[in-house]
C-alpha cells in the first residue's frame, strides 16, 4: 500500500484562547512540524486613522489609548508629542517628569498584563492572578490622577490635564517599594520552572538580522540581541536625564525575550524612582494660549481668556503646515505617530506606526519547523496588541 | 436560592407527627421551573470572546479583585458549544462580524448576550466605515453594559442583571 | 515655552536652516545630492529636526537601497511605509519610506541615532511604484496595507491583497474622497448630527500667526 503525505492546513483563531486577540493564523503542519504560518489580521481594523483626520487635534486625544490599550498613557503621550513636535512647544519640566512617571507605570502595568497571559496560555494561572493583583494597584494610581482606570485622556497637547493629586507620589513609592518582592515571585514562579523553561528556550527563535529586515522592535528585537531602544537613541520627554540599562537578550527566544521584559520592569521602577525624587515645582501645561486652554480663574477675569477658550473649543488650533514623526518606547516597541499638517485645525494624515504589525509579520520565521504547541509560546513573546496591529 | 421559592407544607398521609416534621425540614418543594431558572442563573459560562480593550478590563473582572466567579461564571470556556453566556466585550468590526454571528449560532439554547462597553452597544467612540454601530445589529443583546470600558463593577452589575433576567423568564429564552 | 519662530527650507521654502544639520545627516545630503544619484533626488526638507527626500518614483527603489547598504550610516530597517493623499493636488499619492539608523550586529553599541524619511509622488490616474519587498521582508505586509486602504500598487510585490479590510471590500477607505461612513447620532428635538460635524474644518488662515 502507497503511502502519502499530506501537508495538514489547521485554522487557529479568530475567536481562540491563546491569540491574545482577534488574530487568525492559518497553519500547515506536517504531522507536529509547522512548515507554514500565515497570521491574518484586520479583525480589529477600526478606521483610526480614518477617523481621526475628522477631528481636530485635541479632538483626537480620545483615540490614542483605544488604539494600544494596555499602554495607555505611552499612548497618549506618543501623540500629543507628535503634535507638540508640530508645533514647536516644549511642555515644562515638571509636566515631562509626570509624564515619564505614568509612562513607565504604564509599561509596567503592560508588562504585567503579558506576564499573566503568557503563563495562564501555558496554564500557570497562578501567575495571571498574582499579575493581575499588581496591576489593579497601577490602575488604582491611574484612576487617582485621571479618574478613569484605562482609556485616562490625561494628557493634553502642550501639558496634562490637571497636576498630581495629593498622597499619590507616596502611594507610588509604596507601590515601588513592594515591587520587587513581586517580581522576585514571579522569577522564582517561572525562571525556575522546568515546564515554563522547557517551553520557551530555544523556542520561537528570531535571529538578529531577520529581526532587523521585519522592521521589528521592542523586546522582539532586543531580545535577539540588538541595542535600539528609541528612549535612548532618540531621547524625549526628558529620559536623557534618567540614568537606565537597556536589557538584551543573545538568542531571540522566547525565554531571551521574557527576561528582558522581566529586567524592564525593575529598570521602569528605577526610572520611576529617579523621577519621584527629581520631580520639580512648577506649571504642568505650556504658557501658550493658542494651543493650551486658560485656567477656569481667569475666565472671570480677562476676556481674552474667554475668546481663547472659545476659539480654542469651538475650533481648535492650527498648526503650521508640515510634517513630523514622533516616536516613543511602547512595550512593544516603537511607536511612532507621523502627522502631517496643512495648516487647518484638522490633521491631513494621522499615521500610526504600530510595533506589533511589524513584530507579528516575524512569526512565520520564529516558528517554522517548530512544533504545533510552540505556536501558542510565540505568539505570546511577541506580545502583540491586536488594536495595534489592525488600528 | 432565591427569596419567595414556596416552601408547601407536605401533606402526607400515613407518617407520624414526629416523621413529618422531619420530611419538613429535610426535603424542599418547589416548581422544577425555578429550579432550572436558578441553576441556569447561578453558573453561567461565558465564552471568550474578547475582542478589544474590554477584553481586558473582562480578565481584571475574572481576575482576583473583583472575581466574576463568585457569582457563577466559574470557567470562561473557549468552545461556544460549552458556553451560555456571550459577553462581546470590544468593538466588532465589519471584518469579525461574521465570525461573532457564527460563534453566537455554535452556542446551545438557552443562551444570553451581554453587550458589555459602548462599542459593543452603540458603535461607541468610533462611528466609522469599519465598524458594526452595536452588536445588536447581529444578534439580540440581553443586557447592556455601558463605559469606555465599564468598570468591572459595572460588568459584574451587567452580569446580576442578566441572572435577574434569567430567573424571570424561567431560565429559557 | 513656545519656540516657533520663522524657518527656511534648501529650496526656499519655510523649513530649517542646513548649517544646523546634524554631522550624520550632512553627509548624507551631500552624498545622495551628490553625483551618484544626481538627478534621483528631487527635494531635501528639514522640519523641526527631520530630513525628508524626495525622489523620483523611478529612482526610489536605487535610494532606498544606496541608504540601506552603502550611506553612511546605514540603514539597514525600514520603520515605516505608508502613503498620503493629497487630493485635490497632484501628483495625488505620497509613499512615504520611513528609515532608521541601527546596527544589527547582536551585541553592538547602539548606531547613531539618526532617521530619514523618503518620499515620492505618484499621479492619482496611475498610482504605481515598484515594491520594497527585495529590500526589505517588513514591507510586505507595510505595502499589502497601503494597497488595501490607498489603492496603491505596488509593482513586484508577490501577493498584493487586501490586508486590512474584508477580501470582498470595494474601495480605498483612507483616499480624502472616500467618505467616512458615519451613521448620524439622534437626538430626541434636534436636528441628527454627525460627530465629524460638530467641530467643522476650518481652512489654514491666510495671514502668519
Amino acid at each position: 500500500m502507497a503511502v502519502t503525505r499530506e501537508t495538514l492546513t489547521i485554522n487557529m483563531g479568530p475567536q481562540h484562547p491563546a491569540t491574545h486577540g482577534v488574530l487568525r493564523v492559518v497553519l500547515d503542519l506536517e504531522g507536529e512540524v509547522i512548515l507554514g504560518a500565515r497570521p491574518i489580521i484586520g479583525y480589529l481594523h477600526t478606521g483610526f486613522e480614518k477617523e481621526m483626520e475628522t477631528r481636530t487635534y485635541h479632538q483626537n486625544i480620545v483615540f490614542p489609548p483605544r488604539v494600544e490599550y494596555l499602554a495607555t498613557m505611552i499612548e497618549e503621550v506618543a501623540y500629543v508629542q507628535a503634535v507638540e513636535k508640530l508645533l514647536g512647544i516644549t511642555p515644562p519640566p515638571r509636566c515631562q517628569v509626570i509624564r515619564v512617571i505614568l509612562m513607565e507605570l504604564s509599561r509596567i502595568a503592560s508588562h504585567l498584563v503579558w506576564l499573566g497571559t503568557s503563563a495562564i496560555d501555558l496554564n500557570i494561572s497562578s501567575v495571571f492572578m498574582y499579575a493581575f493583583v499588581d496591576r489593579e494597584r497601577i490602575l488604582d494610581l491611574f484612576e487617582q490622577v485621571s479618574g478613569q482606570r484605562m482609556m485616562h485622556g490625561y494628557m493634553r497637547v502642550g501639558g496634562l490635564q490637571w497636576d498630581l493629586p495629593e498622597g499619590f507620589e507616596a502611594a507610588v513609592r509604596q507601590l515601588m517599594e513592594d515591587l520587587p518582592r513581586r517580581l522576585d515571585e514571579y522569577e522564582r514562579l517561572l525562571t525556575d520552572n522546568l515546564i515554563w523553561r522547557e517551553r520557551t528556550e530555544g523556542v520561537a527563535v528570531l535571529p538578529a538580522a531577520e529581526a532587523v529586515a521585519y522592521g521589528c522592535t521592542g523586546p522582539v528585537l532586543r531580545g535577539s540581541g540588538v541595542n535600539y531602544d528609541v528612549r535612548k537613541a532618540f531621547p524625549y520627554s526628558g529620559y536623557e536625564q534618567f540614568a537606565f540599562d537597556v536589557p538584551l537578550g543573545r538568542h531571540g527566544d522566547a525565554f531571551d525575550r521574557y527576561t528582558v521584559r522581566m529586567e524592564e520592569m525593575r529598570q521602569s521602577r528605577r526610572i520611576i524612582l529617579q523621577a519621584l525624587d527629581r520631580l520639580p515645582d512648577g506649571p504642568v501645561a505650556v504658557d501658550d494660549r493658542k494651543v493650551v486652554l486658560p485656567p477656569r480663574r481667569e475666565l472671570v477675569r480677562s476676556m481674552e481668556a474667554v475668546i481663547h477658550q472659545f476659539k480654542l473649543v469651538s475650533e481648535g488650533f492650527h498648526p503650521p503646515v508640515g510634517e513630523v514623526y514622533h516616536a516613543v518606547e511602547s512595550p512593544r516597541g516603537e511607536k511612532g505617530y507621523y502627522l502631517v499638517s496643512d495648516g487647518s485645525n484638522r490633521p491631513v494624515r494621522v499615521r500610526i506606526r504600530a510595533p506589533s504589525f511589524c513584530n507579528l509579520q516575524a512569526l512565520p520565521v520564529m516558528v517554522f519547523r517548530g512544533t504545533f504547541a510552540d505556536v501558542v509560546v510565540a505568539i505570546a513573546s511577541i506580545d502583540i496588541v491586536l488594536g495595534d496591529v489592525d488600528r | 436560592m432565591g427569596v419567595g421559592i414556596p416552601v408547601a407544607r407536605p401533606t402526607i398521609t400515613g407518617v407520624t407527627e414526629e416523621e413529618a416534621q422531619l420530611l419538613e425540614r429535610q426535603v424542599l418543594t418547589t416548581r422544577a421551573a425555578r429550579l432550572l431558572a436558578w441553576a441556569r442563573k447561578s453558573s453561567v459560562w461565558p465564552v471568550q470572546f474578547g475582542l478589544a480593550c474590554c477584553a481586558i478590563e473582562m480578565m481584571a473582572t475574572a481576575a482576583a479583585r473583583f472575581d466574576i466567579a463568585r457569582f457563577g461564571s466559574e470557567l470562561f470556556r473557549a468552545s461556544p458549544r460549552q458556553s451560555d453566556l456571550m459577553i462581546v466585550a470590544g468593538r466588532v468590526s465589519q471584518k469579525m462580524a461574521p465570525v461573532l454571528r457564527h460563534i453566537y449560532d455554535q452556542m446551545l439554547e438557552p443562551k444570553w448576550v451581554i453587550a458589555m462597553g459602548d462599542c459593543a452597544s452603540c458603535g461607541g467612540v468610533f462611528n466609522n466605515y469599519a465598524l458594526v454601530q452595536g452588536v445588536d445589529k447581529i444578534v439580540p443583546v440581553d443586557v447592556y453594559v455601558a463605559g469606555c470600558p465599564p468598570r468591572p463593577e459595572a460588568l459584574l452589575f451587567g452580569l446580576l442583571k442578566l441572572q435577574e433576567k434569567i430567573e424571570r423568564t424561567g431560565g429559557t429564552r | 515655552m513656545s519656540d516657533r519662530r520663522p524657518e527656511e527650507r534648501l529650496d526656499g521654502r519655510p523649513g530649517e536652516r542646513p548649517d544646523e544639520l546634524p554631522p550624520a545627516l550632512a553627509r548624507i545630503a551631500d552624498a545622495v545630492g551628490g553625483a551618484w544619484l544626481s538627478g534621483a533626488v528631487q527635494e531635501v526638507v528639514e522640519f523641526r529636526g527631520e530630513t525628508t527626500l524626495l525622489v523620483a518614483r523611478e529612482r526610489v527603489l536605487d535610494v532606498l537601497r544606496y541608504l540601506r547598504d552603502g550611506a553612511r550610516p546605514r540603514f539597514p530597517m525600514l520603520t515605516d511605509l505608508t502613503a498620503v493623499d493629497r487630493f485635490p493636488q497632484e501628483p495625488r499619492f505620497e509613499v512615504v519610506y520611513l528609515l532608521t539608523a541601527v546596527d544589527p550586529q547582536p551585541g553592538a553599541p547602539p548606531a547613531p541615532a539618526v532617521r530619514l524619511r523618503v518620499k515620492t509622488r505618484l499621479p492619482g490616474a496611475d498610482p504605481r511604484v515598484p515594491s520594497a519587498v527585495g529590500l526589505w521582508p517588513a514591507a510586505d505586509w507595510l505595502e499589502r496595507e497601503v494597497y488595501d486602504l490607498f489603492g496603491i500598487v505596488f509593482e513586484g510585490h508577490p501577493d498584493l491583497r487586501r490586508i486590512l479590510l474584508p477580501d470582498d471590500w470595494e474601495g480605498h477607505p483612507l483616499r480624502r474622497d472616500a467618505p467616512l461612513v458615519e451613521e448620524p447620532v439622534e437626538f430626541v428635538g434636534h436636528v441628527p448630527k454627525v460627530p465629524s460635524e460638530i467641530i467643522p474644518r476650518v481652512p489654514p488662515r491666510t495671514r502668519p500667526t
